[in-house]
């Protein structure tokens, strides 16, 4: 199947690096396992905040599916030739974080053994139901773009014909993967702090930096540990594309901030208070946030400067800024803060559990196993069409190896 | 032509997807018609069903749980340690946190802190039943919003979209948690939502629910708000009634004379 004997020819770092992700996922699954058994009520989950990082970190990952868009729509729209070997890093990346998508879905349900109900009774008036199409949707494109155009060039021909409509509509589809996502929060009477129209565009705006920036880090990870080269010119243009996504993000978060302070309804208020000033003597969200807005302002500093931002040393330093700061917007706060206070004005910590983050962790191991695995069979191909054998791409993920 | 494993595994795949893709469509061409006949509703609704709580009588009986108590006790609603996986069907809240609206900023000496009854407000437009994926919980014709136990994955979309927090999610499974369990009404089973049923299973049977019955001070009104003759049509005639909010065009069942 698929190329997948490229991925089982490896060096003992290679084997070495899978079997310490092995042992994360196990770990994950151990305690996944002890969440099924006694409820999720052995997370930081509550009555007042029923979501928490699993759905936190889906909309986050949504995100990171979405930007691969980024690279796709210059190369194929507008023969972007730069792009030519970050592309299929790019569907591999959205391929992973749609995966990843559909495993915080699942660990967060409290009965996972129906989850076919959401096929068994199709329902079009629930925004989730539009999310499970997108995101399979989603990922069965990608999927097929990646197995034909590698395909083609590892036998050194033109991909076939018909597989350019099936990209071309991959790039609308990466819009609405997201902006269903936002609409799942958006259009929810009693979450003042989510029904804003503003969701979906902030949400966009977000994903393609924190994207792309994730995908620079990889790159800057593979010319290091295998010689791989997307290119400078490659690396160049996506750091241009992260600064302007994340200049918007920031606008975008601000232009929100502005409608709710100035015209201070409380109920809308709260939220934000809750968040970056703290409510009713609960603080525990706020460092966390203000550290989101630091890292998003020195993201800001390194990558509005040209020649900072395509230093070797800087510009992974604004990538991991970049990521870390959306990670703590998204992935913690909009989702956390959205339920603080609550309809009954309940002020509620949230604080994740430990068989939580070790699901959590489990996930992003699983994640790290496939990107390892997909970017080695591109970099097969690639190297067995380029120069000689190609090493080991030790390919560590985001923030699971902290 | 010769067909390689790979060709087969392949064209068996996509044709196990094209068949999924087709079997779904029809099933959302057909629910979808259905859905709307039954969402839609009667010009002339014969029954809808709804409560009007009267806080002043609901004030003479301080620190009564007589109402939380019939209830849980008739539906196996566990009473658990933890408050954070409480599960509530009629509870109550300070009148300052469900009420908000009525703050003037000088009268609150004498309602802050007045314990008002919280029940699901058994909305004409509800947003959990929008939001729920499986239909799982929806709306009666009668407007009780109803909840399959059996259905539900536990996405707890529909906690979320629930502006009142009406809905309790089973974070951990109630059972040990029941001090008697009644036989009559089903236990539930971890990781599923629930909320107060308007006690359909005594309505069936011509009885109020049991909330209503329990109240030693007949606080609790039931009755059909589409008969303008029913006991709860003639309270709202009389007297100033408040809804909560309102204005998110839910059309909550359930009113308070205040």
């Amino acid at each position: 199947m698929f190329m997948f004997e490229k991925a089982i020819r490896g060096s003992r770092q290679y084997w070495i690096w899978l079997f310490c992700l092995l042992c994360v996922i196990l770990a994950g699954l151990a305690f996944y396992l002890y969440q099924l058994n006694l409820g999720l009520g052995v997370t930081g989950m509550s009555r007042n905040v029923s979501w928490g990082m699993y759905i936190a970190q889906f909309t986050f990952f949504v995100g990171v599916a979405a930007s691969a868009v980024m690279v796709v729509l210059p190369y194929y729209l507008h023969d972007y030739k730069a792009f030519g070997r970050v592309t299929v890093l790019g569907e591999f990346l959205a391929i992973t974080a749609v995966v990843m998508c559909c495993l915080f879905i699942f660990v967060d349900l409290g009965q996972p053994a129906r989850v076919f109900n959401i096929i068994l009774y199709p329902t079009p008036w629930s925004l989730m139901f539009w999310d499970m199409i997108s995101l399979s949707g989603y990922l069965l494109l990608n999927a097929m773009i990646t197995v034909v155009t590698l395909t083609a060039e590892r036998e050194e021909v033109a991909p076939p014909r018909w597989i350019r409509p099936v990209i071309v509509l991959s790039i609308p589809w990466a819009v609405s993967i997201h902006t269903v996502t936002a609409f799942l929060y958006s259009g929810l009477p009693g979450r003042s702090s989510w029904l804003t129209a503003i969701m979906a565009p902030r949400f966009l705006a977000g994903a393609f930096c924190s994207g792309p920036a994730l995908l620079i880090l990889f790159c800057l990870i593979l010319r290091r540990t295998t010689g791989f080269d997307v290119g400078q010119k490659a690396i160049n243009a996506l750091s241009v594309i992260v600064t302007y996504a994340m200049v918007i993000n920031v606008f975008f978060i601000l232009v929100e901030a502005f409608t709710v302070l100035y015209s201070r309804i409380p109920a809308d208020v709260a939220h934000l208070q809750y968040l970056y000033l703290g409510l009713d003597g609960n603080y525990h969200l706020v460092p966390w946030m203000w550290l989101s807005v630091l890292l998003a302002a020195v993201a800001l500093a390194l990558l509005l400067v040209p020649s900072w931002r395509r230093n070797p040393v800087i510009l992974p330093i604004a990538c991991l800024a970049v990521f870390f700061s959306l990670w703590l917007d998204k992935g913690l706060g909009l989702i956390v803060g959205g339920f603080v206070p609550s309809p009954l004005d309940t002020v509620t910590t949230y604080t994740p559990t430990l068989p939580e983050w070790s699901i959590v962790l489990g996930i992003y191991a699983i994640g790290a196993v496939m990107i390892t695995v997909f970017y080695k069979i591109a970099l097969a191909v690639h190297g067995e069409i380029g120069e000689a054998d190609v090493h080991v791409p030790a390919v560590p993920a985001g923030p699971a190896d902290r | 032509m010769k067909i390689t494993r790979k060709d087969f595994l392949r064209l068996s795949g996509l044709s196990f997807l094209a068949g999924g893709a087709m079997e779904a469509a029809r099933a959302i061409a057909g629910r979808s018609s259905a859905a709307t006949e039954s969402q839609s509703t009667p010009v002339a609704q014969s029954v809808r069903w709804g409560m009007v709580v009267d806080l002043r009588r609901c004030q003479k009986e301080k620190g009564c749980t007589a109402c939380t108590d019939a209830c849980d006790a008739a539906h196996n609603v566990p009473r658990l340690a933890d408050p954070q996986h409480q599960v509530n069907w009629i509870w109550t809240q300070p009148y300052e946190t469900v009420f908000p609206f009525i703050q003037n900023g000088y009268a609150e000496q004498s309602d802050a802190g007045i314990p008002v009854p919280l029940l699901c407000n058994h909305c004409a437009s509800p947003p959990c039943v929008h939001v729920c994926p499986t239909q799982a919980t929806w709306k009666r014709a009668d407007g009780i919003v109803m909840m399959d136990w059996h259905r539900c994955i536990g996405c707890r979309y529909c906690m979320a979209a629930c502006p009142y927090g009406s809905r309790s999610f089973n974070w951990v499974d109630p059972r040990p948690a029941i001090a008697h369990i009644n036989p009559d009404f089903p236990t539930r089973s971890k990781g599923v939502v629930e909320k107060c049923n308007f006690c359909e299973e005594r309505l069936a049977n011509g009885l109020k629910p049991s909330c209503v019955d329990a109240c030693p001070q007949k606080a609790l009104v039931f009755g059909n708000l589409a008969d303008p003759n029913s006991e709860p049509r003639q309270l709202l005639r009389q007297r100033f009634a408040v809804q909560r909010e309102p204005e998110l065009g839910t059309g909550p069942s359930v009113y308070y004379l205040v």
